[in-house]
């Protein structure tokens, strides 16, 4: 397989509410990208676009409606779609595009609308559970997610207090993002745990906001970044991605095991045989505060049970030994899905080229690692990138 | 997003503006479904109106699957034999929500969790509503059984059984 660069990024704001239609989105994301690589439309051979259900935006099929947006017209264009896993899963899609050896640069753009589902996008949310087995019990999906939190709180004996921190690292360090929803730089663990509780233990704060945005990257060959003259690429080392079943009631939640197995794919690619020891930062998907913890675990990062700790020691600050969420997260940049692309890939890009600005990490990182999750709660996509 | 850029795309909407100054366009899809059951959960159906939960086993990797399906998807064979479980679990994990479907706000709280079911394969079981607990009351591990509707309310829906409740003495 050939070696796979990542040469730009781009983001619109990620807000509650954005003037700009999904199209209009985008074309902004798509644009940036594209200047910042220093190249134009004409130079990309194929488009991979990116979204999660349909039923936010409210149109069936939403690939086509924002196929010329994406520059997909009369090229090789193909739309990818894992769930709340989108936001990582389509820069994998890209990337064997490129190693394949079929295409030598590609573009990706994910985006979502959720403002546009009213009253609210928790209904349509309802439309993904088992018809039979669950839907008469009227389920709401944050039922799912307090489940497995109190799984994993009660089989490791977690403090809540431990779990909130993560909420106040990361919305602490969305601070530095310019696209950040929810950024506060005085928010305390206090705060989020005399948040309302929504369904117990998940208090408000726990959550990540639902948001409009999208996000973009150019992702090209060896060769076609040296031809053009890019700066500092950064390279996808491995890829990986892995589903574990539907009957979610017959699994025990604790732990992520799908993750585990999408990231030895991933590790064993980029020969990470160790990666606590290897892997110099993280961007764990945030949509709950808890999941950074699980996906910590799922990674390998440290031991099951073992998160926690990590966090209350300072570890994962920005300035600590294994610095996870950077950007600022799901939890305080906001979580348009699969446009969350643009802080989990686009950060490791940021990064690892030295972009990241008030973000960068103060020492020096050569690998990070990222996921996203979703399906039906049971799907990861996972990226190493080195600088 | 980096220091070369000047400009992030996107202009912000109040929810005053969204709704009374900017232009939106409204649409309500009017879309119905009738689903087929199909083979494994008519009879899962049929057994919860008669007050029975059934699975079926997999004579090659002996598991007992519940909820039941037609296809054993580890050992990837028909599965082979209809098999009664009891109406007693555990509470593997729970919540107490306080949310609707629609994340409007309720007065009395919901318990609802995860029971794994007694007779089928470790961890294999259902959501579904816990009733006669407490916050204090309620946790992971405790003992329950199912308290079913009346015969004459049932109608082949997983609401047959009301709600999981803590096992009594002698049960
Ligand atoms: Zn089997």
């Amino acid at each position: 397989m050939r070696k796979v660069a990542c040469i730009g990024a781009g983001m619109t704001l990620f807000r509650r509410r954005l003037q700009e239609t999904p199209k209009e989105m985008c074309w902004e994301a798509a644009r940036m990208a594209l200047d910042q690589a220093g190249l134009e439309i004409g130079d990309v051979d194929a488009v991979v676009f990116g979204s999660a259900p349909d039923a936010f935006d409210g149109i069936h099929m939403k690939g086509e409606n924002v196929l010329d947006a994406c520059g997909g017209i009369g090229r090789p264009y193909v739309r990818v779609f894992t769930g709340g896993g989108t936001g990582v899963f389509s820069p994998i899609a890209a990337y064997w595009h490129v190693a394949s050896g079929l295409f030598d640069c590609v573009l990706v753009v994910n985006e979502e609308k959720m403002s546009s589902c009213q009253p609210h996008p928790q209904s349509v949310f309802g439309h993904i559970w088992d018809p039979i087995l669950d839907r008469p019990l009227k389920p709401n999906l944050v039922w799912i997610f307090a489940m497995e939190m109190n799984r994993y709180m009660t089989v490791h004996n977690v403090r809540y207090e431990d779990v909130a921190a993560v909420a106040v690292k990361n919305k602490r360090n969305a601070v530095g993002h310019p696209c950040a929803q929810l950024a506060d730089p005085h928010i305390t663990v206090e705060d989020v745990m005399n948040s309302e509780v929504m369904a117990w233990p998940v208090h408000r704060l726990d959550i990540s906001p639902p948001s409009d945005g999208a996000s973009a990257l150019v992702v090209c060959s060896e060769e076609f970044a040296r031809t053009h003259r890019i700066e500092s690429p950064v390279w996808f080392a491995g890829v990986g991605w892995n589903i574990d079943t539907t009957f979610w009631t017959d699994r025990d939640l604790y732990f992520p095991e799908y993750l585990a197995n999408a990231a030895k794919i991933a590790y064993k690619q980029a020969r990470i045989t160790d990666p606590r020891r290897q892997i110099d930062f993280a961007e764990p998907y945030d949509p709950f505060d808890y999941k950074e913890l699980h996906h910590m675990e799922g990674l390998g990062l440290c031991k099951k049970g073992e998160a926690p700790r990590l966090t209350r020691e300072g570890v994962t600050q920005r300035d600590g030994d294994l610095p996870t969420c950077p950007s600022g997260g799901l939890l305080g940049v906001g979580n348009p899905i699969a446009a969350t692309m643009g802080i989990k890939v686009g950060e490791l890009y940021l990064q690892l080229s030295g972009q990241a600005g008030q973000r960068q990490i103060p020492h020096e990182v050569r690998t990070g690692v990222t996921n996203a999750w979703g399906d039906l709660m049971q799907f990861s996509s996972v990226v190493v990138m080195r600088a | 997003m980096t220091a070369k850029e000047v400009r992030w795309p996107g202009k912000e909407l109040t929810a005053k503006e969204f709704y009374n100054k900017v232009t939106v366009t409204r649409y309500r899809p009017e879309a119905k479904f009738a689903w087929s059951a199909g083979e494994a959960m008519s009879r899962f159906l049929a057994e919860l109106q008669r007050g029975r939960l059934i699975a079926r086993s997999c004579s090659s990797c002996k598991r007992v699957l519940f909820p039941p399906r037609m296809f054993c998807e580890e050992c990837f064979r028909p599965t082979d034999a209809w098999v009664y479980v009891r109406d007693t679990g555990t509470i593997e994990t729970y919540s107490i929500s306080y949310i609707d479907l629609d994340a409007k706000r309720i007065e009395t709280p919901v318990y609802v969790g995860v029971v794994s079911v007694d007779g089928a394969s470790p961890k294999m079981g259902i959501m579904h509503y816990f009733g006669e607990v407490a916050p204090e009351t309620i946790r992971i591990g405790l003992r329950v059984k199912a308290e079913w509707k009346p015969a004459h309310e049932r109608e082949g829906s997983v609401l047959d059984i009301r709600y999981w409740r803590p096992l009594r003495r002698g049960e």
